[in-house]
């Protein structure tokens, strides 16, 4: 009992330092919302840049980071969910299995800049599709594939074992039962936990540098060979080349709002969303 | 029936194809990385990595030394590590065993909004905010130095230390902490001298994890270090590190030019360094249980 007082002062200590992480991240949010939404009207966001971004909006920079998001969804979903269904359906304990596994991990620590590179070398010059949208979904989805594996599985696991005995024990065939009676209660867990995945890829900057960003590019791309801008090159430009980044600074906190915005939309709105399915399909 | 056997055996060789490609993608990634670095190994050699300059560009002689960009990463992940230590371990044991259960539903999800930052807005803040406060604060002729991107990295990786940890000290059987507390050890006793030593493989392995992740950004070390490709190990200096290099410099470079190869180079050794930091960690939380 004698400790009391020296108890309660390394539980406030401990407190204390956690409360500092949320009064900083609390203060970063607050400074970019307080002097970002003065800059942000109608304009901003579906005007085109003009005299090289310092005046105008950022339209084509939504835009291309939207058409990365679709591109990367597009190739990355599919291929990511798949791999989750092998791994968790069919996959025994062999050494390939433990191979895919030691590459998805191997995958989610793969720097970005590395993952640039690649995409540089492989897709931009030896594919020879240039710097493109193409390119640039294609480096994404490589960097977000072991995210979206893990979050599928996860979904899949939650699904009770009994679901599938009762299935194959009435003679449906494995895929039958995935099919029917697998798949549709985990799809809802698989979408969300990949989103909150996708949505950090939208605001990666170093992957889209080498493959696919235009600093200045006042139009909208018309093929998937087109390079475009993309919101968060646009403001790494803006605020670190531009010959007056002092006086574009509204628009350097315009464009770091919207894009704080996206991004934390997206992943929040997936969190909402599962805790919602699991209240849903709670066995 | 037949034909639902034949469909079953297609949907399965489908599936397996498709789990084939991480490894495929792992594999290309080296493949490439290589191909791209090979002719500077062929041509100056790998004995010019050794150089002690960086110099890519010059009218006299152009050097390709990683020693300054390898010093500048490795100063910018030490500053950052020790940093990220205190605030993820004290934040994790606060989070999983003296939040209350409402705080807790607060917190976590709070914390996770960090890690969905994009790590440009936070470059961009260090730019505008913190670098001009690091200098005010310690008289500085710059602000724009290691310990202000440290400060931002730290940042950065501290949510995935925290998440890892918590469910490292979560993973602890309840049965050490109610043996621990019948014996009469206090609260803090308990999680101090139990709780935490059984879970300090899977916080060590966190650490590694959240290492990782610092030593292979980019954004915030290119906006807020600086830049300057010297050797030093001062805090206060401006740093430049691996990856910062290759996004400043491979927009500039010709493709197949001998600085476009030692780029590539650079990107390799980045590559081993965060594979291996990444192999170790995931064994340790394997060792002792504690993967999610």
């Amino acid at each position: 009992m004698k400790n009391r007082p020296f108890e309660i002062l390394i539980k406030n200590l401990l407190r204390a330092t956690t409360y500092c992480i949320v009064i900083f991240i609390g203060y970063i949010l607050f400074d970019i919302i307080r002097k970002g939404l003065p800059a942000i009207n109608w304009e901003f966001i579906s005007g085109f840049p003009r005299k090289s971004g310092s005046e105008g909006g950022i339209f084509p920079a939504i835009v291309g980071t939207l058409y990365l998001l679709f591109g990367t969804m597009l190739t990355a979903l599919p291929l990511g969910i798949a791999s989750a269904v092998y791994l968790s359906e069919y996959a025994r304990q062999t050494l390939f299995t433990r191979s895919i596994r030691l590459a998805i991990i191997t995958l989610a620590g793969v720097p970005s800049i590395v993952f640039g590179l690649f995409g540089l070398g492989m897709f931009v010059i030896f594919f020879g599709f240039g710097a493109s949208i193409l390119a640039g979904s294609l480096t994404l989805a490589c960097m977000v594939l072991p995210t979206i594996i893990v979050a599928s599985e996860e979904a899949l696991r939650a699904v009770p074992q009994s679901l599938r005995e009762g299935s194959l024990a009435l003679g449906a065939t494995q895929w039958q039962t995935i099919w029917k009676n697998v798949l549709p209660y985990s799809l809802s867990g698989m979408l969300t936990g990949s989103i909150l995945g996708i949505g950090r890829a939208a605001g990666e900057t170093a992957p889209i540098l080498l493959t696919v960003a235009a600093f200045f590019l006042p139009k909208l791309p018309q093929s998937i060979f087109d390079q475009v801008m993309a919101l968060p090159y646009h403001l790494y430009i803006l605020a670190t080349q531009h010959p007056e980044a002092h006086k574009v600074r509204p628009l350097q906190y315009g464009t770091a709002l919207v894009l704080l915005a996206l991004v934390i939309s997206l992943s929040s709105g997936a969190m909402l969303l599962r805790s919602y399915f699991r209240r849903k399909y709670r066995w | 029936m037949k034909l639902q056997a034949w469909k079953d055996k297609a949907v399965k060789l489908l599936l397996l194809g498709a789990a084939s490609t991480s490894i495929l993608v792992v594999l290309l990634i080296f493949l490439f990385l290589g191909r791209e670095a090979f002719p500077f190994l062929k041509e100056p050699g790998i004995k010019a990595l050794f150089d002690t300059r960086w110099i890519p560009v010059s009218f006299q002689k152009v050097r390709f030394g990683l020693l300054p960009l390898f010093t500048g990463s490795l100063l910018i992940t030490g500053l950052a590590t020790l940093i990220t230590i205190p605030f993820s371990v004290f934040g994790a044991i606060y989070i999983a065993e003296m939040a209350r259960p409402a705080e807790r539903e607060f917190l976590k999800p709070f914390i996770e909004i960090l890690a969905a930052i994009p790590s440009v807005v936070l470059g961009f803040f260090g730019l505008i905010v913190l670098a001009p406060l690091v200098k005010s604060i310690f008289h500085l002729y710059s602000g724009l130095n290691a310990f202000t991107g440290a400060l931002l990295l730290a940042l950065m990786a501290i949510p995935t230390v925290i998440s890892i940890s918590e469910d490292a000290i979560r993973s602890v059987p309840i049965s050490y902490k109610n043996a621990s507390l019948a014996l009469g050890a206090s609260e803090l006793q308990t999680i101090l001298r139990v709780t935490v030593p059984a879970a300090l493989p899977g916080i060590i392995a966190a650490v590694m994890l959240g290492m990782g992740r610092i030593i292979g950004e980019t954004m915030v070390v290119l906006m807020v270090t600086g830049n300057a490709g010297i050797v030093t190990l001062m805090p206060f200096e401006s740093v430049r590190t691996m990856t910062a290099t290759i996004a400043a410099e491979m927009g500039e470079v010709s493709f197949g030019s001998i600085h476009y190869s030692a780029l590539f180079c650079v990107g390799v050794v980045l590559l081993l360094i965060t594979f291996g930091l990444n192999l170790v960690s995931q064994r340790v939380l394997k060792k002792y249980g504690m993967m999610q």
